[in-house]
């Protein structure tokens, strides 16, 4: 082989590893954006928390405000609803973590862990049946929570999985108490 | 069967355009000269039914999207005003909105005759794959479609429909976060269901070009299964098989514009005539009559991941069907028990469609158990097991003998008239 034979065969094998290289680095860079320009924008991501007055709620009553597009029920329980939920052992639970955002990541999913302490009486949750995401019912169901007309999953009255195909408890979104009677969603 | 190209333009014009791109010469071969078993009946018109209905959609599409508006505030209100205030528009709406569901009719006929004909086997194996490929780009699109309307069932279906995602591991959440673009269906899932609503029709019609070249090139499957021989097992595309598909289709227009004329909403839901409200929803989420065998199918499993996962497959092992179904015979018409099967089928997958229209509470939940178990053990236990153990009937031996047979043995019975 002749010096300008592998001269030009060296030339060839850096323009083409050059463009290769090039191509793959121009690929990946410009599938980013157009990848995550679908995620969530800067607007919707800045939906400021909600408050919510909890005083003209009576018991056994619930309401349904929105909060990032999805509702969230409140609802003021009745003593027996929560003794009903206390009752309930945890090893008879689906869903055994409380799936509560204001309690440490895998609390056990006690009556106490779903709610705020000394606040029993409101019980605040995500209405997003977390199975496909549909609203569930309440005071419906064979638990006497909620139910999910869906696809028939039955929540009881903490919120709480019990039966059909939702794999998981009711979500409780983040919020604080700014008084006795006023929340903060977020 | 793509043999050697019969095309001799007469016309000076097309034999000049012919000689520089012989784009005329393609279609005279592909649907003017293009041989087709002479056997084949009313049930192989409903491939060019199809094409004609999406050409249909597409263009009532395309003037549709002249007067809607892709917004959470507008989009229900620009529907009205199509149907209310635009010219035609009542006509319009109701032909892309009824023919959405003559078209998954036509659909669905079309891959029951492939599976009763045996039309997937070799050397069709591609042809019926994209041909899968085809029906799933039509169910995301119909899917997409029907979210734009802004109504309850749109929003719900959406819904429900989107977070099936989340039942994959590890991701789910983010996945759905991302589909969305928000933390719920809003005004942005709504604007990429509108852009993409718009994108998919043309990638459909390209795989359609892509189904009908594989077509093309293996030759049309027919009624008896045994492939053309000689020239005298076919006859050419035009006329015959094309006057035969327009008498087929003018007969499917009739009753599908009796639908759009008479009884434009009775294939849809009256809820959908409220508009979508993220904070209720209704008694009964039910999708488009088209899904629901597949959405029975969903809620028979008691688990979310297996539930998607049972969806998704009732339609992929369409996919690996050529491998499963173990006989070489094609037809049903030589296969006295794959026969039987086939009807079985054909009513388990009707009991799904109702299992699926009907909440699930009480005995529906076993009925739907119960259809889906048979769904899946038709296609994985029975179809290889029947191709092994079955004794087909003889087959004729050619495409022609089988058309003369049926032919002589009628005649005597018409032979005393004369």
């Amino acid at each position: 082989m002749s010096t300008a034979e592998a001269t030009d065969a060296n030339r060839r094998d850096f323009l083409y590893i050059a463009t290769g290289a090039v191509g793959a680095v121009g690929a990946a860079s410009l599938a980013i954006p157009l990848i995550d320009q679908m995620n969530p924008s800067a607007s919707v991501l800045a939906l400021a928390s909600i408050e919510v007055d909890l005083a003209p709620i009576e018991v056994g009553q619930s309401i349904t405000v929105k909060w990032r597009g999805n509702p969230v029920i409140i609802r003021h329980r009745t003593a027996n609803e929560i003794e009903e939920a206390k009752a309930v052992k945890i090893s008879d639970l689906p869903d055994q973590d409380a799936r509560n955002a204001n309690v440490a990541a895998g609390s056990a999913a006690t009556d106490l862990n779903r709610v705020i302490d000394g606040k029993e009486q409101y019980l605040i949750q995500l209405g997003v049946c977390t199975h496909l995401g549909c609203v569930p019912i309440g005071n419906e169901g064979e638990y006497g929570g909620w139910f999910c007309p869906c696809h028939g999953s039955h929540y009881d009255t903490a919120g709480r999985i019990r039966k059909g195909p939702a794999p998981e408890n009711l979500h409780v979104p983040e919020y604080k108490y700014l008084s006795d009677v006023k929340i903060q969603i977020g | 069967m793509s043999g050697h190209s019969t095309y001799n333009p007469t016309n000076p014009v097309m034999k000049w355009v012919d000689d520089r791109l012989p784009l005329p010469r393609l279609m005279y071969d592909s649907f003017v000269s293009y041989p087709v078993p002479r056997n084949l009946n009313y049930w192989y018109t409903f491939g060019g039914i199809l094409m004609i209905m999406m050409v249909s959609q597409i263009i009532t599409g395309i003037v549709l999207v002249m007067h809607y508006t892709p917004h959470v505030d507008m989009a229900f209100d620009s529907v009205e005003h199509i149907r209310r205030n635009v010219n035609y528009g009542n006509v319009l709406q109701k032909w892309h909105a009824v023919g959405a569901s003559f078209f998954f009719i036509a659909v669905y006929i079309h891959i029951a005759r492939g599976m009763y004909y045996g039309s997937y086997k070799a050397p069709r194996e591609i042809l019926w794959m994209l041909g899968v490929a085809i029906f799933l780009v039509m169910m995301a699109t119909g899917f997409m479609g029907y979210v734009l309307p802004w109504g309850q069932m749109s929003f719900w279906g959406a819904k429900v429909i989107t977070n099936l995602f989340s039942a994959v591991p590890f991701f789910g959440e983010a996945i759905v976060t991302w589909l969305w673009g928000g933390f719920s269906v809003d005004n942005a899932t709504l604007q990429r269901f509108f852009s993409l609503h718009y994108l998919l029709p043309f990638v459909l019609v390209g795989v359609v070009i892509l189904h009908v070249w594989a077509l093309h090139v293996t030759g049309q499957g027919n009624p008896t299964g045994v492939e053309v021989k000689s020239g005298q097992d076919t006859l050419a595309f035009t006329p015959f098989a094309t006057v035969k598909d327009a008498f087929a289709l003018s007969v499917f227009f009739i009753v599908f514009t009796a639908f759009v004329f008479f009884a434009p909403d009775y294939l849809g839901h009256s809820i959908n005539y409220e508009e979508a409200n993220p904070l209720v929803t209704p008694e009964h989420i039910v999708p488009e009559w088209y899904y629901l065998p597949f959405y029975a199918i969903l809620r028979a499993v008691p688990d979310k991941l297996l539930g998607v996962v049972a969806m998704f497959g009732s339609i992929m092992v369409w996919f690996v069907l050529p491998w499963l179904d173990t006989s070489k015979v094609r037809s049903a018409a030589y296969r006295p028990i794959f026969k039987q099967l086939f009807w079985l089928l054909m009513i388990d997958f009707f009991i799904l469609g109702i299992v699926g229209a009907n909440p699930p509470e009480g005995w529906w939940i076993t009925v739907g158990q119960i259809a889906t178990v048979y769904y899946f053990a038709h296609f994985l236990i029975l179809l290889p097991l029947v191709g092994l153990l079955e004794t087909p009937k003889p087959l004729p031996s050619s495409i022609s003998d089988a058309v003369l047979a049926k032919n002589t043995n009628k005649q005597p019975a018409a032979q005393p008239a004369e």
